[in-house]
């Protein structure tokens, strides 16, 4: 049992010390386009502008609340900064026919993707959804957030301008 | 020997992530690839009290927790990983067989264009998952991954192959059945992307091989050591038109799950069993419908032909019903019937106009959604040598009903400040086999109608309140299945940081008087990036918790709890 403590904690120290300051690049996973065909994720970039990239699912009230928000002003925002935002749904079997109703009946601008057993999910460390993370321009992540409540969104679009500017990130 | 197994896995993965971290320094500078170590830890822990009025049972611990955490590493085309678990004692509705703690899953993974090899705990998925899928929902505490070898190539554009082979995690050690399985797709348009390039139409098929090994150590019967699966599937793409359909096949299987009894007597079923799962839409901006429908026979495969409940599942089964959030509409959940099942779902989706009358500023989206779901009707063959099949059913008749759920939901926009939604349910719940798997049980059929009334009111740019008014009718003369309920739910979030809530669920139909509750809960939550933290405390009553398809019972509680998610 010590054993096992002592070896999470040098693993631990291990991710602690490992050169995260600049972000790490998004790890190369296969996921689904709404077509049915096959991408990997290492291949997502927005020619040197920053990235969303937003875990949600059908089931999933605040992440849908999440994205409708970014939506309405979405137009705004690529104009502004060149954002782009890539939605990954974790919706299983049950209701992955459902990604593509909901994305087509709620009008969203997004790229999206199906990540149908969860492996994205489970490289990106996402635990809960609604969880966002922020890529800068050479593809690293900069920023993650887990939840969504009201008002989320501004904070988010405040940390894309800064990362289209180059300044410092806040959570 | 397994914990020593885990042990001796766990200081190998370690040592071949230690000996790559200081290989990558090196490489750091010359190669720009990933190269991280990047984990998650979630924290549950819950204080109880006993409640002999809500049903709350003493728990001699007073405490009990769940824990685990999750570290990955990649460094390049290579990756590992290792989960930790502590269930000290498990948390009240988890199976109690997750006891104690160590080292549940660890993996090494390489991959490039060509070839994808992992070795350890395995998550993979064929088609829709009808023959194989293993999957990690740690909501649920259900864990069925493949503890083995996996190979996925690539050898030309459109082709992909997967084989794997192994043993599925049962709690802190490993069912009994040996697990092997191998999966093909073709996506047509891709092999012939030149010559199908002004092809709208896109095709993608696929086949699967599944088949488990167990020894027959049974003194009365002939068991099949081993049972194989196999299907096809199709995914049709055109312009805003998909279908997908999948109809898979299984041997005879006796296990406990289909046992069946006629005339009194429990008997091994050797009938084969099989499904059928299909998958279509239209969808096209502000408009999209769906239509999903599936029949189930005699399909529960287990790598272990004695388990029961939610463990060692090889495959998965959807259900097609509505998924909901809101407390009351999940009250009676829908859970597939592995046994035997049809049913299907239908659901229009639309955006009206911004603009327009009802659509006004902000436009107005509708959901209609029905869903149903009966039994079979199987034919007893009335052949009581336990070496044949028991029974027949044909796709034109079903048998009576289980489920239903009509459901209409309004969401609209009246404000820059102020948004709403609206929804009414009517279900119906056959308790007795849906719930507890007793066809001849006291608990009997349930109809319910549910409304739902969600406000918010953002009055600050990062600042809202949140109302939510449920309600629900039910028999109120039902003992069993305790009447009808009210909920109202007030939520306020100051800033992006802070949440504070307040649940009060009254149980106002209580055929009872002394048992006509209120079930109050506060909560309340700071989330800082991927960091949260919540507390909480009060009642909460006996219910069941779905994820997914998956549905575990959680007994009533009163008490204090505490969670931390976080990652990095």
């Amino acid at each position: 049992m010590k054993k096992i403590i002592l070896a999470l904690l040098v693993v631990t120290a291990f991710a602690f010390t490992s050169s995260r300051g600049d972000g790490d690049k998004i790890p190369a996973i296969t996921v689904k386009k709404l077509d049915g065909s096959k991408i990997s994720t290492g291949t997502f970039a927005n020619g040197g502008k920053p990235i969303i990239i937003s875990f949600w699912a059908t089931w999933c009230k605040p992440c849908k609340k999440e994205l409708d928000a970014i939506q309405e002003n979405y137009a705004d925002w690529t104009k502004e900064t060149g954002v782009k935002l890539i939605a990954i749904s974790i919706d299983d079997a049950r209701s992955a026919g459902k990604v593509v109703t909901d994305v087509k009946s709620k009008g969203w601008e997004y790229e999206v993707y199906i990540d149908e057993n969860s492996d994205f999910k489970r490289a990106m460390n996402v635990n809960n959804v609604p969880h966002t993370f922020l890529v800068d321009g050479s593809g690293k992540i900069v920023w993650s957030h887990n939840s969504y409540t009201e008002g989320d969104e501004e904070k988010l679009y405040e940390n894309v301008k800064k990362l289209a500017k180059g300044e410092a990130l806040s959570h | 020997m397994l914990k020593k197994y885990f042990k001796s896995s766990l200081t190998a993965t370690f040592l071949l992530m230690a000996l790559l971290n200081a290989f990558n320094t090196k490489a750091q500078s010359i190669a720009d690839e990933v190269n991280s170590v990047h984990g998650y830890f979630q924290i549950d822990a819950q204080y109880y009290k006993q409640d002999t009025l809500i049903g709350a049972p003493i728990v001699p611990e007073k405490m009990l927790s769940n824990a685990f955490g999750n570290i990955n590493y990649t460094k390049g085309k290579f990756s590992a990983g290792v989960r930790y678990e502590a269930y000290n004692n498990v948390m009240q509705g988890f199976d109690s067989r997750y006891k104690g703690q160590g080292i549940t899953n660890r993996f090494a993974r390489y991959q490039d264009e060509l070839l994808d090899i992992t070795v350890g705990n395995i998550y993979e998925q064929f088609g829709s998952g009808l023959l194989f899928r293993t999957y990690y929902e740690p909501g649920l505490l259900f864990d069925n991954s493949l503890d083995g070898i996996r190979v996925i190539s690539n050898p030309y554009k459109g082709f992909t192959f997967k084989g794997l082979v192994g043993k599925q995690r049962s709690f802190f050690t490993l069912g009994p059945g040996i697990v092997r399985g191998f999966d093909g797709e073709w996506n047509i348009n891709e092999t012939f992307d030149t010559l199908l390039q002004n092809i709208k139409t896109k095709v993608i098929l696929g086949g699967s091989f599944v088949s488990k090994n167990q020894a027959d150590e049974d003194p009365d019967f002939v068991l099949p050591e081993n049972v194989g699966a196999y299907g096809g599937r199709m995914n049709i793409i055109r312009g805003g038109f998909n279908f997908f359909a999948e109809y898979v096949q299984k041997e005879n299987d006796p296990s406990l799950a289909n046992n069946a009894v006629v005339g009194g007597k429990s008997y091994y079923s050797y009938q084969q069993g099989d499904a059928m799962f299909f998958s279509t839409s239209y969808a096209t901006k502000g408009f999209s419908i769906l239509l999903q429908g599936k029949r189930i026979d005699n399909m529960s495969f287990r790598s272990d032909r004695d388990a029961t409940l939610q463990n060692l599942l090889i495959n998965y089964l959807p259900a097609t019903t509505k998924q909901h959030t809101y407390l009351l509409p999940a009250y009676s959940p829908y859970a597939t019937q592995p046994t035997g099942e049809v049913g299907g779902m239908a659901e229009i989706q639309f955006k009206v106009p911004k603009g327009s009358v009802l659509g006004g500023k902000y436009g107005m989206d509708i959901t209609l959604n029905a869903s149903q779901a009966n039994l079979l009707k199987p034919i007893n063959i009335n052949d009581s040598t336990t070496t044949s099949k028991l029974y027949r059913t044909n796709y034109e008749e079903f048998g009576g009903e289980l489920y239903h759920d009509f459901f209409i939901e309004v969401t609209k926009k009246f404000s820059k400040k102020f948004k709403g939604t609206f929804m009414y349910a009517n279900q119906f719940n056959n308790i007795n086999i849906v719930q507890h798997n007793t066809p001849k049980g006291p608990y009997g059929n349930v109809l319910s109608h549910i409304e739902v009334i969600d406000l918010t009111y953002k009055y600050k740019a990062n600042s809202a309140i949140r109302m939510e008014l449920q309600g629900m009718q039910r028999d109120n003369s039902d003992t069993l299945n305790l009447g009808s309920w009210v909920v109202g739910l007030l939520e306020w979030t100051p800033n992006t940081h802070f949440f504070v809530a307040a649940i009060d669920q009254y149980n106002y139909g209580n055929p009872v008087e002394l048992l006509k509750l209120h079930y109050v809960y506060f909560s309340a939550g700071y989330t800082n990036g991927p960091h949260r933290i919540s507390l909480s405390y009060g009642k909460q009553r006996a219910g069941i918790f779905c994820v997914g398809g998956v549905c575990r019972t959680v007994p009533a509680s009163n008490g204090f709890a505490i969670s931390i998610t976080s990652s990095f």
